[in-house]
């Protein structure tokens, strides 16, 4: 599933995409610890599989809590991106 | 002298029941609650098919409203609530339903449910609920493939109409059809923030723009927005809408010409499409249950 969290505002579009097929396969959930606002959980999803998700008090505040990881000049890899060896994360901004 | 104000946004309250069927010639009983901010419903399943339901009004406490909703679901069935082999309570206050079985969210239960009444054919949902709009893919057992939602602002929601329909003193069952009550299609409202809406609508009346010519921009407004949310996840046909939105044609024909794709029209009531597949879930959940020897 492709599981879309963030939300639009006036300034644009700030969701992080999960691809959790990618998650199906993955053992040690790199993701959650590798960021550092601790935006990442596992979850037990509706069909019974384990996969992360964004935590509900992040969700609508996205752009803020992401911000540090993004800065304007040169922004290096992102740590959550880089965490994941399924590829199963992307950001939209 | 107390003011007897009208208020323009209530909706009535219903419940239905199958009246051809005796649930206790089935096997399994189950409901769905569906707690959502505006409104409340509980689906009662037999067997797998739906046999009664009760749309109610939330209140300021979400296991009251649940209770409230099954209460009235049961009514005149003959049935308790412990002659319920399963229930599911999904919606924002699904973890406050007290006799719940077990909490699954509203994606994957509106789903569900828009399978089992649209058909499996059914790939994007588009859920205009009371405090968020929410695109979801499915594939042909309703199970979800891709989801995005949109909760940061009540524009484009049942909230946000009802908002409307205060201000502007028209019933709020009533704003779809008004809405086509002008001679041509002005332009959206600008805002998509519910509070700026609200004052830009103020402003276009005091400026004389008739009633139905304010709603027509507002329901654009909307329309748009939520058309953008689903262009975002990609547009797969057949395409159906739930929730209680789903009603106001002055909403739904915008969309459909925005998009330009109808939306498959069902003999369901669209706001129960959560409820519904909550319980369709629970009968799921109890049958694997039983295969494990717990039930
Ligand atoms: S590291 Fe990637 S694949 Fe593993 S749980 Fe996190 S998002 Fe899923
Ligand atoms: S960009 Fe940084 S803060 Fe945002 S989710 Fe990734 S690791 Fe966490």
């Amino acid at each position: 599933m492709k599981a879309n969290y963030g939300y639009t505002d006036g300034s644009g579009d700030y969701y992080i995409t999960i691809e959790t097929e990618g998650c199906l396969k993955c053992t040690e959930h790199d993701c959650v610890d590798a960021c550092p606002q601790d935006v990442f959980a596992i979850i037990e999803d509706d069909y019974d599989d384990l996969v992360a998700a964004v935590v509900e008090e992040h969700r609508r505040s996205l752009a803020y809590v992401c911000s540090e990881c993004k800065p304007a000049s040169d922004p290096p890899p992102l740590p959550c991106v880089e965490a994941c060896p399924q590829n199963a994360i992307s950001h939209s901004w | 002298m107390t003011e007897n104000k009208q208020e323009f946004w209530r909706w009535s309250e219903y419940n239905w029941r199958d009246e051809n069927k005796d649930w206790r010639e089935g096997n399994i009983v189950t409901a769905g609650i569906d707690v959502g901010s505006v409104s409340s419903q509980a689906v009662i399943c037999v067997d797998g098919e739906l046999y009664a339901f009760n749309n109610v009004r939330t209140g300021s406490n979400s296991p009251d409203s649940a209770r409230r909703a099954l209460e009235g679901a049961l009514k005149d069935t003959g049935m308790t609530r412990d002659d319920i082999n399963f229930v599911v309570g999904t919606g924002y206050g699904r973890v406050n339903v007290p006799f719940a079985d077990k909490a699954v969210t509203e994606i994957a239960c509106h789903a569900r449910g828009a399978n089992f009444m649209a058909g499996n054919e059914v790939r994007t949902i588009l859920d205009m609920g009371g405090q968020d709009c929410k695109a979801i893919h499915c594939d042909e057992k309703g199970k979800v493939t891709n989801f995005k939602m949109n909760d940061k602002c009540a524009a484009g929601t049942g909230r946000g109409m009802e908002v409307l329909a205060d201000l502007l003193e028209v019933p709020v069952t009533e704003i779809g059809e008004m809405s086509f009550q002008v001679d041509e299609e002005p332009p959206p409202v600008s805002s998509t923030c519910v509070v700026f809406a609200k004052s830009e609508s103020m402003a276009l009346l005091k400026d004389g723009w008739p009633k139905s010519k304010v709603l027509a921009a507002y329901c654009a407004a909307m329309a748009q927005r939520v058309a953008s949310l689903l262009e975002s996840v990609g547009m797969q046909e057949k395409f159906f809408i739930t929730g209680g939105i789903a009603k106001n044609r002055g909403v739904v024909e915008r969309i459909e010409k925005i998009l330009g794709v109808k939306a498959i029209q069902t003999k369901f009531d669209s706001q129960i499409a959560g409820a519904l597949g909550a319980a369709l879930f629970a009968k799921t959940l109890y049958e694997k249950r039983q295969a494990k020897g717990v039930a």
